[in-house]
């Protein structure tokens, strides 16, 4: 079976600034596949790219197995896409924004009709479907914008930070969405700044910084081979040499304004020697996690 | 050409979406065009009309209000197209982002754009129809000089589509080009108005004297210009060349806005 997307040397550039710099990748039939990175580093224009909105500059792509050049209109038929911004449209109800966005996929009225009933009934929206889009609340908007991706039941669906301002009842809604998508076959691109949201939901993530992926992986492989199992996180009292000390036990040190994380795979042992040694410094160790992972390769400084 | 390749029943979904939310507000939307053409009938024709002595056209004298009707139906084709097509579409597109959730289905860009000028069109061809409907109306009931009887006038119609065309086509080229909203009263300053008021509406362009071959180089004029003798059922070689002026114009600015707004528009 060929590969839902299929890139090779992918670039796009905007005059000087590169936004993509020559990547590759591989989409399976199936997988929920995401993208992290910081603002700017090229998530959305990636995607962009495979939904067929933007050309590349240079490179080859093929989605659903057809050239996104020269078959642009067949691959958007069968591709969802659910922007980051909220581009639903305010002259019409929450029921017409999802018959009217059917008839762009040449879907006929009637059968519009009863697949937009279904989705507003499984994105908990029914009794809303009458109701003007600016009346609804931003959780309402992400919930309507999901549910006009799916009016064309797509093999793809594309998400560009689906739960981004969303409150944790809403997200949770989004997620078992996703993994019910998932258990039907549908192949999914998740962008997100949110690092458990991407643990959880995907099989295979990238980390992409300045156009480029800066790693590739499942995320528990990626936590393994970045940071190991287990982080120390110690609050540190300046003067004190702690951080000199930790770097000797042999895990990874990194700091932040007044906090220094110890990655390693033996995080208890070395706590109770920290303990012993620094009695009245705090210290804790939890399982590491993929913001982890992220802060550890993206750095801990404010990016924009 | 890749450009029209592009176009299919896509542009017909655009156009469908627009209708749709012009029909949702239909009563708010035909009022001003059936108020518009009876107040400048009454305060330019029957008013200013009065004080028009011995007006040539075409080599007969006819009354002021005769004159100024077709005028009408010409302005009301010019500011249907060219009102939608730069601050309706640009809120379309900029604030609204419309386009970019359309295009992100099997609709492509240049779908979007020839859609959104077939609509323009259609709001020409609307706003035109009602003028005339006025105008035919008066013609029956209060003011007998407006009553135009020639067989022409069923032209008047696929004439103000076409004209349609044309002015949604140039306005969605400023609609690709300016930075912002307010940009518009320059297209609007320095090409609306003076065809509003000089593009053979509210007098002939013979009056203009030596400056009248700069009118025909306004695309009002050749719509008025066929207005009229549509209206009066006197056409001749001058419309001949009025309407090869509108087929080609609107073939150049129509490509040319397609190119324009694509180059804003592709990502």
């Amino acid at each position: 079976m060929p590969a839902v997307v299929s890139a090779r040397g992918l670039v796009k550039k905007y005059g000087d600034l590169v936004a993509v710099d020559h990547i590759d990748l591989q989409i399976e039939k199936g997988e929920v596949f995401g993208f992290l990175g910081p603002n700017g580093a090229g998530k959305s224009t990636t995607m962009h790219i495979i939904q067929g909105t933007s050309p590349l500059t240079a490179g080859r792509l093929e989605v659903l197995g057809m050239d996104i050049t020269a078959r642009a209109k067949e691959v958007k038929a069968l591709i969802g896409v659910a922007p980051q911004e909220n581009n639903l449209d305010p002259d019409f109800t929450v029921l017409r924004n999802l018959t009217s966005y059917a008839r762009y996929f040449s879907i006929p009225p009637a059968q519009a009709k009863k697949r937009a009933l279904e989705l507003l009934d499984m994105m908990q929206l029914t009794e809303k479907k009458d109701t003007e889009i600016e009346q609804l609340s931003g959780g309402m908007k992400r919930r309507l914008i999901m549910a006009r991706a799916l009016i064309n039941d797509p093999q793809l669906l594309i998400l560009d930070e689906p739960t981004t301002g969303l409150d944790p009842q809403a997200r949770h809604l989004i997620w078992e969405k996703i993994r019910d998508l998932q258990k039907r076959g549908t192949t999914i691109i998740l962008a997100t700044h949110y690092m458990d949201e991407a643990e959880q939901l995907c099989d295979r993530l990238v980390i992409m910084e300045k156009g480029k992926f800066l790693l590739e992986g499942t995320p528990r492989a990626l936590i393994e081979e970045q940071v190991g199992s287990c982080v120390m996180e110690v609050i540190d009292p300046p003067g004190q040499g702690i951080e000199d000390y930790l770097a000797t036990t042999g895990g990874q040190v990194e700091r932040s304004a007044d906090r220094i994380y110890l990655y390693s795979r033996q995080c208890q042992v070395i706590q109770s020697e920290f303990r012993g040694r620094f009695p009245d410094v705090y210290s804790t160790v939890r399982p590491s996690t993929l913001e982890d992972v992220y802060l550890k390769l993206t750095g801990r400084r404010l990016r924009d | 050409m890749s450009l029209i390749s592009n176009i299919d029943r896509g542009a017909i979904y655009v156009w469908r979406r627009n209708a749709d939310v012009f029909f949702k507000t239909w009563k708010t939307n035909f009022l001003p065009s059936i108020l518009e053409p009876l107040l400048y009938l009454v305060a330019m024709g029957a008013g200013l009309g009065s004080l028009v002595m011995n007006l040539q056209y075409a080599g007969q004298e006819i009354e002021y209000i005769r004159f100024l009707a077709p005028g009408l139906v010409a302005i009301s084709i010019m500011y249907g197209g060219f009102f939608e097509c730069t601050y309706g579409s640009f809120v379309r597109m900029h604030y609204q982002k419309t386009f970019d959730a359309i295009v992100a289905t099997p609709v492509s860009i240049e779908d979007v754009i020839a859609g959104e000028i077939l609509w323009g069109a259609t709001k020409s061809f609307v706003n035109s129809t009602i003028v005339l409907l006025v105008i035919i109306v008066l013609g029956v009931t209060f003011i007998p000089q407006v009553l135009f009887t020639a067989p022409t006038m069923l032209l008047i119609p696929a004439i103000s589509f076409l004209g349609g065309i044309m002015f949604s086509s140039i306005a969605m080229i400023f609609t690709g080009l300016v930075p912002n909203m307010d940009s518009f009263n320059y297209p609007f300053y320095l090409l609306v108005t003076p065809m509003f008021l000089f593009g053979g509406t509210f007098f002939p362009t013979t009056s203009l004297g030596v400056i009248e071959p700069v009118a025909y180089a306004l695309p009002l004029t050749h719509t008025s210009v066929l207005m009229r003798d549509l209206s009066f059922g006197t056409v001749g070689w001058m419309d001949l060349w009025a309407t090869l002026y509108i087929v080609v114009l609107t073939v150049v600015t129509f490509l040319l806005a397609i190119v324009i707004m694509k180059k804003r528009l592709v990502k």
